[in-house]
């Protein structure tokens, strides 16, 4: 297929701070220009990390006239001289180049402020990225990125997402992706629920993955995420039992080939493999104890604990601390 | 003391002369009382509450007592155990007795209803109408309320016989409680336990001694042990663990024998009831027949198909779980006979067979290591209470006996 004979607009100003926007702005600036030049290379620098030569040098024509898309990030932090380079280069944009000029649409400095207002003077391609706060804005967001992947979205699920999922845009631009993708053109609050008690037990075995590998950070962070979802507490319990009687089990005959042992402990293959890697983070004392919690934990969350929630960080933090290298 | 009565239904009531004696009382009260003759007042209630620690007899007891009311004989020593209406009582089988042994884990409001309406009728042939339920602590809060109504203004010929573990006095209703006279078993001597295999059971003198020795004053599980080789074998398998823990490699293999045989124990109670119970739905909802109705009468069928599989279901359960807390309590008496021999205690043993394994482990734990491992068994018995996956509890369990820790 020939390019088609487009002439990608030579200038952009990404003014705003939604960081998923401005990436998207970004990219859709290089292919566009892309679509003009297949080969055009794609240069990238914050402002305060260049001269105004090597802006200069960017910014020229290449002898063989290879097309070039320019990203200046942090604008608003420009200082006087690369702005007036900037403006002068804005009057009269060079053949084959583009340049995108990224700015929170703040800034210190005079010159900083003033940028934004010089680009669009000269014609730049405005693309707006203000934060998202407002609830109505983020509901706007969400129909939109559901009809950016092919599909339609009603006002009740779109509550039911951003009430699963929660207000950041990446999780809700790939929620929004995922739910077209699985449950085709029309989503409501059924698709939206099935696809996340779908998430949710994949949800608990991340917790339990990232708590036997002693990731503290990644596990009490996966914890907190199926809690919001509103994962069971009973199937979070369940994945943390599981993965800490498993690593037990194969810890308990040794090392040895992972297919004999499979039909001995009467487990898959993979899932005994994985079993003596996680089980190189465990002690004998630190299995005993974490299997003492998760035994406590089952019962915690069947009704004895006040707080289900709590018993459960409370579990992962103690089985973080039973972990430890042998 | 009052010498124990040993004849007619109340040899079955092992040692528990105290409470023979005011059943007995009771009953010659009634007695009096139905034939027109006048009784000490207050000897006769309408409403009785038999406790006492599992395996001390409560049902047993209370369904001698349902017999002696029923008796048709001796007017003095009622309980014959000779006549029909004994005999019919004692088996669950007499038209104004109804015995009710909830097999699913709680009894319904709709089954308490209808069974208290029942206990509103005049009896039929006998002279009391009896209702026996067994495990009165399981009843639905709904079920419970039902009850209360009937046990506060019982009908003039209506006896409530209620059975519960002295064990879990709060899952009887106080009300319920403060309505009822209770009538406390206490748990068995041995020497009682063993009369009775021998001499009703027929059990050689050795083999009755050694059960009773060995059964924790539960009279049914000494005739078990007594009677059934699987049920010593699983005994001896469960006692062989404590020792047999020497590397973190047999905590596995172990909790799966406790878990397995509990597994199987269940299926082997269940799986004959199961299928008797099955076919004799089907025959009396006569599947099979042809002809108008047939249709609506199979979906009936199949709603009650249904329901007797989910109460087959949970009785599994409950079997399941019974099992393994009999071998939670083998173990705990192993743990308990250790602490004795560290101490030097002269008390008898819960296992004296096994009073060398106990030595030799007393010899290898400190004291606190085996008082650790015999808490850590009662925490699983109350965690098998709480409904924690017994796989889970039982690993968890194994692995503290393991490390003493
Ligand atoms: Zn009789």
């Amino acid at each position: 297929m020939s390019a088609p004979a487009v002439t990608p607009d030579p200038l952009h100003l990404v003014l705003g701070e939604e960081e998923l926007l401005v990436e998207r702005a970004v990219r859709a600036a290089l292919e566009a220009a892309r679509l003009a030049d297949p080969e055009a290379e794609l240069r990238r620098v914050r402002v305060t990390e260049i001269t105004p030569a090597e802006l200069a040098e960017m910014l020229s024509p290449s002898l063989f006239a290879e097309g070039r898309v320019v990203v200046l990030d942090a604008a608003q932090e420009v200082g006087k001289e690369i702005a007036e380079a900037v403006t002068t280069y804005a009057k009269q944009p060079a053949d084959g180049v583009v340049l995108v000029v990224v700015h929170t649409g703040g800034g210190r400095s005079k010159a900083a402020k003033d940028l934004p207002g010089a680009l669009r003077k000269a014609g730049a391609r405005l693309t707006e990225c203000a934060k998202i706060t407002k609830p109505s804005e983020r509901e706007a967001f969400v129909r939109d990125e559901v009809r950016r992947a092919g599909g339609r979205i009603d006002p009740a699920g779109v509550a039911a997402l951003v009430e699963a999922v929660g207000q950041d845009l990446r999780e809700l631009a790939s929620a929004a992706g995922q739910l077209v993708a699985d449950a085709g053109g029309k989503i409501g609050e059924a698709e939206v629920r099935r696809y996340h008690r779908g998430r949710a037990e994949v949800t608990g075995f991340v917790v339990a993955e990232k708590a036997v590998t002693g990731d503290r950070v990644g596990a009490l962070e996966a914890l907190r995420w199926a809690l919001h979802l509103g994962v069971a507490h009973v199937l979070i319990a369940d994945a943390l039992a599981d993965a800490v009687r498993t690593i037990a089990r194969v810890s308990a005959v040794g090392r040895a080939d992972p297919f004999r042992l499979a039909g001995e402990l009467g487990m898959p293959p993979w899932k005994v493999k994985k079993a003596q890697a996680q089980a190189r983070g465990w002690n004998q004392d630190g299995l005993a104890a974490a299997m003492q919690v998760v035994a406590d934990l089952n019962a915690e969350v069947k009704g004895v604990a006040a707080d289900p929630g709590y018993a459960l960080e409370r579990a992962v933090l103690r089985i973080l601390d039973a972990h430890q290298p042998r | 003391m009052t010498p124990a009565v040993t004849t007619g239904v109340w040899a079955d009531v092992v040692g528990q002369p105290e409470a023979v004696r005011v059943l007995l009382e009771a009953a010659r009260a009634a007695l009096h009382f139905t034939s027109g003759r006048s009784a000490a007042p207050g000897a006769m209630t309408h409403a009785w509450l038999f406790t006492g620690p599992p395996g001390s007899g409560r049902s047993v007891a209370a369904r001698s007592f349902a017999a002696a009311l029923q008796c048709t004989g001796d007017a003095e020593e009622p309980g014959c155990g000779e006549c029909s209406a004994c005999r019919t009582a004692v088996a669950g089988t007499h038209a104004d007795v109804r015995v009710v042994v909830p097999e699913g884990l709680s009894i319904s409001v709709s089954e308490m209803r209808s069974l208290v309406q029942v206990a509103a009728r005049r009896p039929t042939t006998g002279r009391w109408q009896v209702v026996l339920i067994e495990d009165a602590d399981r009843l639905t809060e709904g079920a419970a309320n039902a009850l209360l109504k009937a046990v506060e203004e019982p009908p003039a010929r209506t006896v409530f016989l209620l059975c519960a573990p002295s064990d879990h006095p709060d899952d009887v209703s106080v009300t319920i409680r403060s309505r009822c006279r209770v009538l406390s078993l206490g748990t068995p001597s041995p020497a009682a336990i063993a009369d009775v295999l021998h001499r009703r059971d027929g059990l050689d003198p050795q083999t009755a001694e050694w059960a009773a020795s060995v059964c924790g004053g539960h009279v049914g599980r000494a005739r078990r042990l007594a009677t059934d080789d699987e049920a010593r074998r699983r005994r001896e398998s469960v006692l062989r663990i404590p020792l047999g823990l020497r590397r973190f490699a047999d905590v596995f293999p172990a909790s799966d024998d406790l878990v397995r045989s509990a597994e199987s124990e269940a299926k082997t109670v269940s799986g004959t009831l199961d299928e008797a119970e099955r076919e004799a739905l089907q025959t009396a909802m006569g599947a099979g027949g042809t002809g108008k109705g047939t249709a609506s009468a199979t979906r009936g069928a199949k709603g009650a198909l249904k329901d007797l599989e989910r109460r087959q279901k949970s009785r599994a359960t409950r079997t399941q779980r019974d099992a393994l807390d009999r071998a939670l309590v083998d173990l705990a008496g192993f743990y308990r006979d250790v602490l004795l021999a560290a101490f030097g205690a002269d008390a008898p043993l819960a296992h004296p067979d096994k009073a060398e394994d106990v030595r030799a482990a007393a010899g290898q734990w400190t004291p606190e290591s085996a008082l650790r491992r015999l808490e850590a068994v009662l925490a699983c018995r109350e965690a098998l209470d709480m409904n924690v996956k017994p796989r889970i509890a039982v690993e968890a369990l194994v692995t503290a006996l393991h490390t003493g820790r």
